[in-house]
């Protein structure tokens, strides 16, 4: 029987939608039996939450002061001996989970199946390769655990309706002190995030400033959208790192997704590949992004922009 | 004084078009370019600038690969390395077989930092140093964007989904960079026949005692789903009214 065992994400008492898109994957895989754990402080906020969504047959809670924060190098032993259990352990792959999940595969003894977009058995899983130039179907042994990372733009959110039973679980693990949370720092702008948005704006290279993305982010507030850059906009300093979005920074997939001034090199078009509907708007009619928008406009973004702005 | 070491994966170069073989058992790999995988270059110029800095005696940069993989190390040697192993390997090293190699290279070289990328652009897998790290028992700070050195210790700024963290690790540890650690270094001319005297040792895999027989079956290449075609409109309220058809705004 297949029983899977996902790695919870959450903050601030908060469950983070990853969670919910493990849910969604694992519950592709018929028949599978589906628990999640959650480290933390206090879990019991987050706990509730996750209780809550379809398919989930039961939370576990590992609350221990030494899970305060998402340590991968704490959080590994633990999955790893929770583990024993389970056929499969999943994880998002956010940064936490790319952090965490191939630890506890080592831990394991295990391989891991990162990113995947689909999973056509409890063995079987697609995952892109060559920054998803290529996809690939990958099988995994029978007789070993199955440890995967969750594309979570290839999946919706298991919708509510649950009521697992919620656990306690003591491990037994030794827990290193070798690593130490030090501070987080994460601008708080009050728009949608960028991993869950339905809509997002977006800026390049020819955005020129950091001041010129405020013409972005009113349009952005305009219709509700999250702001993102390529990584051309980042790297110069024009937008902070969280908001990169492609092949090494967020893959999203909004209803729409507006790029401004952003040429589409592939590992940025690998990010957007799953968004509903994708708008370019560039001063040069060659950019290859115009190859994948379904709405293309040959324009200056700085005028283009804020005359959208007046009339949504 | 301490020792870095370095993981250099070959990949193909950031700037190729990769395409699926027709026949779906691959990607097309003849005559196209190779490089050292790009976040693999930064981890290299991280370990230089920190043994400039006087924080480390040595620069080894070691690789798994075919042969021909000599070409990126000769070029870790140009860009300021010290000394270069190959691990000679045909076909594919799972990252969980790569990370025990590098365990294997570790127990020799005890080095005090470990430092490679974060992903290969290849399998785009983003397991080795993860996995190095729990097998080595040792602390891991991924996606490094700053790496501070004092004392035994490693305060390590890391690009995450909402921004940025900072921990604290002791030494010995594996560090996975990110783009904006730094930005790599040109090699010069001289540099690169400088590099041809440097030492290149090479180990073989029988002689480590890992064994490297792939896990997973990869029995399937694809190329992604083709986007149809979009429209090109002429201004604004054109713009506006197609996506009003298209009932996303």
């Amino acid at each position: 029987m297949t029983k899977i065992l996902i790695i919870g994400e959450h903050s601030g008492g908060k469950l983070n939608q990853s969670t919910a898109k493990c849910v969604s994957a694992a519950a592709t895989i018929a028949g599978a039996q589906i628990d999640i754990a959650l480290f933390a402080t206090d879990a019991s906020a987050a706990a509730t939450q996750a209780a809550a969504l379809k398919g989930v047959n039961k939370v576990i809670k590992v609350e221990n002061p030494a899970n305060a924060e998402p340590l991968a190098a704490v959080i590994a032993p633990q999955v790893a001996e929770l583990a024993a259990g389970y056929t499969h352990v999943f994880g998002p792959s956010t940064t936490f989970g790319k952090d965490l999940t191939p630890r506890v595969a080592a831990l394991l003894g295990v391989g891991q199946i990162s990113d995947i977009m689909a999973a056509e058995s409890s063995h079987r899983f697609r995952r892109p390769i060559y920054a998803g130039n290529a996809i690939v179907t990958v099988e995994a042994p029978q007789d070993q655990k199955v440890v995967v990372t969750i594309r979570v733009a290839s999946f919706q959110p298991a919708p509510a309706g649950g009521s697992a039973s919620i656990e306690s679980a003591t491990v037994s693990a030794a827990l290193p002190t070798h690593t130490r949370f030090v501070s987080r720092s994460a601008a708080q702008s009050g728009r949608p995030d960028l991993q869950t948005a339905t809509r997002v704006v977006s800026g390049g290279r020819a955005m020129g400033s950091s001041d010129n993305f405020k013409i972005l982010e009113k349009l952005a507030d305009k219709i509700g959208a999250a702001v993102g850059a390529s990584r051309a906009a980042v790297d110069s300093g024009y937008a902070p790192n969280e908001l990169q979005v492609g092949q090494t920074g967020k893959i999203i997939a909004p209803e729409l997704y507006m790029a401004f001034g952003i040429s589409g090199a592939i590992q940025h078009l690998t990010g957007i590949k799953d968004a509903r509907t994708i708008v370019a708007v560039n001063k040069d009619s060659e950019a290859p992004i115009f190859e994948v928008a379904d709405v293309g406009l040959v324009g200056d973004l700085f005028t283009v922009v804020p005359e959208l702005e007046k009339i949504l | 004084m301490s020792k870095i070491l370095v993981c250099l994966k070959r990949v193909i170069d950031y700037n190729v078009r990769v395409r699926v073989k027709p026949d779906g058992t691959g990607v097309m790999t003849d005559g196209v370019k190779m490089s050292i995988n790009p976040f693999d270059e930064i981890a290299l110029e991280e370990a230089l600038r920190i043994k400039e800095k006087g924080g480390a005696s040595e620069v080894i940069v070691a690789s798994i690969g075919p042969n021909d993989t000599q070409q990126q190390l000769r070029t870790g040697l140009a860009m300021g390395a010290d000394r270069a192993i190959l691990v000679p390997a045909d076909g594919v090293v799972e990252p969980l077989a790569a990370a025990r190699i590098f365990l294997k290279l570790i127990e020799k070289e005890a080095p005090t930092i470990v430092l490679m990328g974060k992903q290969a652009i290849d399998d785009d897998n983003g397991q080795t140093g993860q996995m190095l790290a729990a097998l080595w028992n040792r602390p891991q700070a991924t996606f490094a964007s700053k790496i501070e050195l004092e004392g035994g210790k490693a305060r390590v700024t890391r690009e995450v989904d909402t921004g940025l963290e900072t921990i604290e690790v002791d030494l010995p540890a594996v560090f996975t960079t990110d783009l904006r650690l730094n930005e790599p270094r040109y090699v010069k001319l001289p540099d690169i026949m400088k590099a041809k005297k440097k030492p290149l040792d090479t180990v073989a895999i029988g002689d480590l005692g890992v064994n490297v027989a792939a896990a997973f079956r990869t029995t399937k290449f694809e190329p992604p789903p083709a986007r149809s075609k979009g429209i090109m409109v002429k201004d604004v309220s054109e713009l506006v009214a197609a996506l009003k058809q298209k009932g996303v705004l």
